[in-house]
């Protein structure tokens, strides 16, 4: 009698797991009747609200659709993955039923005392604080941030384009056609061999001379025997303080071609001849990294300005008495003081200008035109991206160019990460 | 004798550097304030130092008859301050909870910010653009705004958790003993000590709106719904040089009240800035 008493005592907590398979019926096992309600009344409504969904969207998902009269692909796509994540979600809420069930069949083999109506409600409102807090912004960054990473993931293994494109036509999966296009088809590899070539290019030397610059003006600056220094540290920094995009569409007016400043007062001043600014992709391109070093540089400019003047004066004091140089003291102190303490933020430079669509296509939108590729003369990878967007409706290859340049951001900053978290553990100071 | 001659040139070189710079930096400005006074529209006949100045273009810019100008601008704010309000709520809601609460889920959600914070959000531009046309939040703010403040989650939450963690974890504690809630620590401990971060993201999430251009130039069609930098762009893209003196005054009117503010808050962004390198 005893024995089966304990036996049975054992078994609650696989009881209510085999009844958990219908979601709250466990929890009503354990006498927790009001909680089975809720985990009941969810899973129902789930699959009455979402039944058509579950029904279509992942045949949607899988087919595409196969009638264009009344399918629409990319309807289909976005359903499909509105599907994938409720399925998610829900597979979720069902793992916590049964996580729940067994740890409260757990406590009753134990004989321990079962939650009432009252304790569960504080015990949901401890647990749940956190999640409830996070859940608006979560929410939403689901559906603006990870739904279109997502749709452009699954975008880029499709044919979408201007020929396949929906009411018309059907979009279809093409594997990874889209990849060996671009690498395969000449007039796709040039291009992207010409402006991948440039973007790097245009990152490093953009960067470079606007942190070479930064800091070398915040070194000039700290001399303590420099006048008016307040002043000349509040126009270093006019270039950062007036929005990039005024900036970049004045100078796009000061080296136009016909009326420009440039060509028409400088270059005459000095007895020049007129250069094409914007027609020639050469020129264009050493107009755009001279103008991203003057709208850049401030920054780092105000960021090792603070750095300096947190380096203790005795460093330099000893210098001077081992009869230092102001080159040797600038390369064996000031240096590697600025670097060390902003080399997390220069490689996020590194990563801005490589991103940087503003200047590209605020300027010159991405020109001139160069033959023989279908990208502009100093288009970057993002703002190819864009042209094949908005003006070829060339979306699939562009969501296969979208997946190449996140790889190689996520590729950096994860690298970058690294570095940073051992910087951190290094002691210079 | 050896030293002075060895300062003078120092002091000489550095000058010599100092005031090229600020000739290239004035200079731009200079030359597009000059141009929003000159007569006439385009800049052929123009001189920095215009003979005889008007205010014409500024009039015209502020005649609603005339020109959507002022409408951009209050469509800009607007679109800027809700992005900003939304954005301080919802990241010090989930900045206070990584920081503070220890739950299931908390490192792969913060593992997930990290990975998203690195991709700028209009690299699915495609995306953003054929979800708010079957949503019908094309060429709406609202869809703006959403897709603005969504973006700045990650990257901020990540710099408000970093601040958060700093602030000693004894005050919650104390406060829970002596019977406080859950939102009452929130709201009257951590938020007031939280103040400047909290002026750090609001700065960020209300200046990243206004200099954007290429999510606003996707969603954004009819003119009167335009943002300011995609209105002032139209005005020089349209016919570029035919109304160059009017898009100049356009752009001192942009240029003037932003760099006030920036130069005013300064600190703030390199603080900033450099707190989310380095705890990123």
């Amino acid at each position: 009698m005893l024995q089966t008493d304990t036996e049975h005592k054992k078994n609650k907590r696989k009881i209510a797991i085999i009844l958990s398979i219908i979601p709250g019926i466990g929890q009503m096992y354990n006498k927790q009747v009001f909680k089975g309600l809720v985990f009941l009344v969810l899973t129902i409504s789930f699959f009455v609200a979402f039944r058509d969904l579950f029904q279509f969207g992942f045949w949607g998902l899988i087919t595409l659709g196969v009638d264009p009269q009344y399918d629409h692909s990319i309807f289909l796509l976005i359903e499909g993955i509105l599907t994938v994540i409720i399925t998610i979600l829900f597979l979720g809420i069902y793992a916590f039923n049964f996580y729940d069930a067994y740890k409260v069949g757990k406590k009753r083999d134990n004989a321990e005392k079962v939650n009432g109506l009252r304790e569960q409600y504080h015990a949901l409102i401890d647990n749940g604080f956190p999640y409830l807090m996070m859940s608006p912004g979560f929410l939403l960054m689901v559906f603006v941030v990870i739904f279109p990473i997502l749709f452009v993931i699954l975008l880029s293994f499709t044919n979408y384009n201007l020929y396949h494109s929906p009411p018309a036509n059907l979009v279809d999966w093409v594997g990874f056609q889209n990849f060996v296009d671009i690498f395969n088809v000449p007039i796709w590899r040039e291009t992207f061999i010409s402006v991948f070539a440039w973007t790097i290019v245009w990152t490093f030397a953009a960067t470079t001379l606007q942190i070479g610059l930064g800091i070398l003006l915040a070194v000039i600056m700290n001399q303590p025997d420099i006048k008016f220094k307040r002043t000349i540290r509040t126009i270093f920094i006019l270039p950062w303080a007036v929005p990039a995009f005024v900036s970049l569409l004045v100078f796009a007016g000061m080296f136009n071609e016909s009326f420009g400043t440039i060509n028409r007062d400088i270059l005459a001043f000095f007895g020049l001849d007129a250069i094409p600014w914007m027609t020639n992709a050469m020129y264009t391109r050493l107009a755009l990294i001279f103008i991203q070093t003057w709208l850049g540089f401030p920054f780092i400019f105000a960021m090792t300005t603070g750095v300096l003047q947190s380096i203790p004066s005795e460093l330099y004091e000893a210098a001077d008495v081992d009869g230092a140089t102001i080159i040797q003291k600038f390369r064996s102190i000031t240096l590697p003081l600025i670097l060390f303490s902003t080399a997390p933020i220069l490689i996020t430079q590194f990563t801005g200008n490589f991103n940087n669509f503003n200047a590209i296509y605020l300027f010159n939108g991405g020109g001139p035109a160069v033959s023989g590729q279908n990208a502009g003369g100093t288009d970057i990878l993002i703002s190819w991206i864009y042209s094949l967007t908005m003006n070829s409706a060339q979306y699939g290859k562009a969501a296969a160019i979208t997946m190449i340049l996140s790889l190689i951001v996520i590729i950096v900053a994860l690298w970058q990460f690294r570095r940073t978290k051992s910087f951190q553990e290094e002691d210079m100071m | 004798m050896d030293i002075n001659k060895q300062k003078i040139i120092r002091l000489t070189l550095s000058y010599i550097v100092i005031f090229a710079m600020i000739i290239m930096i004035l200079f731009p400005i200079l030359w597009i304030v000059g141009s929003s006074f000159n007569p006439g529209n385009s800049l052929s006949g123009s001189t920095m130092i215009p003979e005889n100045a008007t205010l014409a273009h500024y009039k015209e810019l502020f005649d609603p008859q005339r020109s959507d100008y002022l409408l951009w601008y209050w469509n800009t704010l607007k679109v800027c301050i809700i992005t900003m309000v939304f954005s301080v709520i919802l990241v010090s809601l989930a900045a206070y909870s990584f920081s503070r609460y220890r739950f299931i889920g908390r490192k792969n959600g913060l593992m997930t910010f990290l990975i998203l914070q690195m991709i700028p959000n209009f690299a699915a531009l495609i995306a953003i653009y054929v979800l708010a046309s079957l949503t019908g939040l094309l060429d709406t703010h609202l869809g703006l705004i959403l897709i603005y403040t969504g973006g700045s989650i990650p990257m901020n939450t990540y710099l408000m958790k970093g601040y958060l963690d700093t602030l000693p974890k004894e005050l919650d504690e104390s406060a829970r003993m002596d019977g406080a809630g859950h939102l009452r620590i929130f709201w009257q401990i951590i938020l007031p000590l939280a103040k400047p971060i909290i002026a750090v993201v609001a700065l960020f999430t209300f200046i990243a709106p206004f200099t954007d251009f290429i999510l606003a130039r996707i969603l954004l069609r009819s003119e009167e719904n335009y943002t300011l930098a995609v209105g002032l762009y139209q005005m020089i893209a349209k016919q570029f040089g035919n109304e160059f003196t009017l898009f100049a005054a356009g752009a001192v009117l942009i240029a003037v009240p932003i760099s006030i503010l920036f130069l005013l808050l300064q600190k703030y962004f390199v603080t900033g800035l450099t707190a989310g390198g380095i705890k990123g």
